[in-house]
């Protein structure tokens, strides 16, 4: 049994409470640098984090890029996308092939 | 240039031919699958940007329903409505081995309390918007899950991709051709050699017939010394 997160301000992540999916509502980096780690520790296999939120602990993202689980999936906030995760998949691209290719 | 610590040695030869050998046959391999997980990334990768577009759209619609019901709603009233859900996601996570990499598979169940019911509140204290925003995030939780799926399986994809390639590419213009050279130096070396052992023979031959002829004059003059005279032998020079 694996368990899925949510991580960001609570504006924006209170709506998944509602889908039985667990919440984690982060107002400062601290807060959630230390929540993420424990999250990673623990049994969470998904963690959906708002981008606003990502911006801030984009280090910490780091170290579980190439770990299998947990996988770290950027979201948008309630302020709209930032277009991180779409050039998290450009980087990956380029990361594989040399160039972007898309 | 060769490195200037191997030995001209046969031995030295037959164990860089066979490393060569070796070295050919592992970059072949990395290369056929370099470009097999190179196909299965580019399938990923499309998959995923599709999906993304998809749940980036879908969340902003709910976050847009979400925002008008938090305004219609005292916090502490939407925060009350949401905290316990009727639903919850149970989450299974299995491997799948694509050319070598380990990738999640996850499969999820959702468990509801009443069948087709998301909502977790009554209908007398809270906002129309609410109900959409609630409805706009389930449809979209599909969604979401495979795309959680697609985009680890990318990132893992992408980090073994990097890896091979570098691998190729230190086999492929490093490695191998550094092993040639240094083949290369030590046939000539040992060509080289074997020239200079055939010559020095040749000087060595030289001079002990030189030597040999010289003994055999030396004997023959002091043999007309002894025994002959001036007019029944013809002199040496």
């Amino acid at each position: 049994m694996y368990k899925i997160a949510v991580m960001g301000d609570m504006d924006s992540v209170l709506g998944f409470k509602a889908l039985g999916l667990e919440v984690c509502p982060v107002s400062t980096p601290e807060e959630g640098h230390e929540a993420l780690h424990r999250m990673a520790r623990e049994n969470y296999a998904i963690i959906y984090m708002t981008e606003q939120l990502a911006v801030k602990l984009s280090a910490d993202i780091a170290r579980y890029k190439d770990a299998l689980s947990p996988a770290i999936i950027l979201i948008p906030g309630k302020e709209g996308p930032l277009g991180i995760g779409m050039s998290n998949v450009k980087t990956a691209v380029e990361r594989a092939v040399g160039a972007d290719i898309l | 240039m060769p490195s200037t610590t191997i030995n001209p040695t046969r031995m030295e030869l037959t164990r860089l031919k066979g490393r060569l050998k070796t070295a050919q046959r592992g970059h072949k391999l990395l290369k056929d699958k370099r470009d097999e997980l190179m196909k299965q990334f580019m399938d990923v990768v499309r998959e995923n940007r599709a999906l993304r577009r998809r749940v980036e759209e879908g969340l902003m619609r709910a976050h847009g329903s979400f925002t008008v019901a938090a305004a219609l709603m005292s916090p502490e009233m939407l925060e009350q409505s949401l905290l316990y859900p009727k639903q919850s996601v149970e989450l299974e996570m299995s491997f799948q081995n694509i050319m070598s990499v380990d990738v999640p598979r996850y499969r999820f169940r959702t468990h509801s309390q009443e069948r087709g019911e998301v909502y977790p509140y009554g209908f007398a204290q809270t906002s129309g918007e609410l109900d959409d925003a609630v409805d706009a995030m389930s449809q979209v939780l599909q969604d979401m899950l495979r795309l959680a799926e697609v985009e680890k399986t990318s990132q893992l994809l992408a980090e073994e991709i990097e890896k091979t390639r570098r691998r190729v590419n230190a086999l492929e213009y490093v490695k191998i051709p550094e092993m040639q050279e240094n083949i290369k130096y030590i046939t000539m070396k040992l060509d080289e050699n074997e020239r200079a052992n055939t010559i020095r023979l040749m000087k060595v031959k030289d001079m002990i017939l030189k030597e040999a002829i010289q003994d055999k004059r030396e004997a023959d003059a002091k043999a007309i010394q002894t025994f002959g005279g001036e007019d029944d032998a013809p002199t040496a020079t």
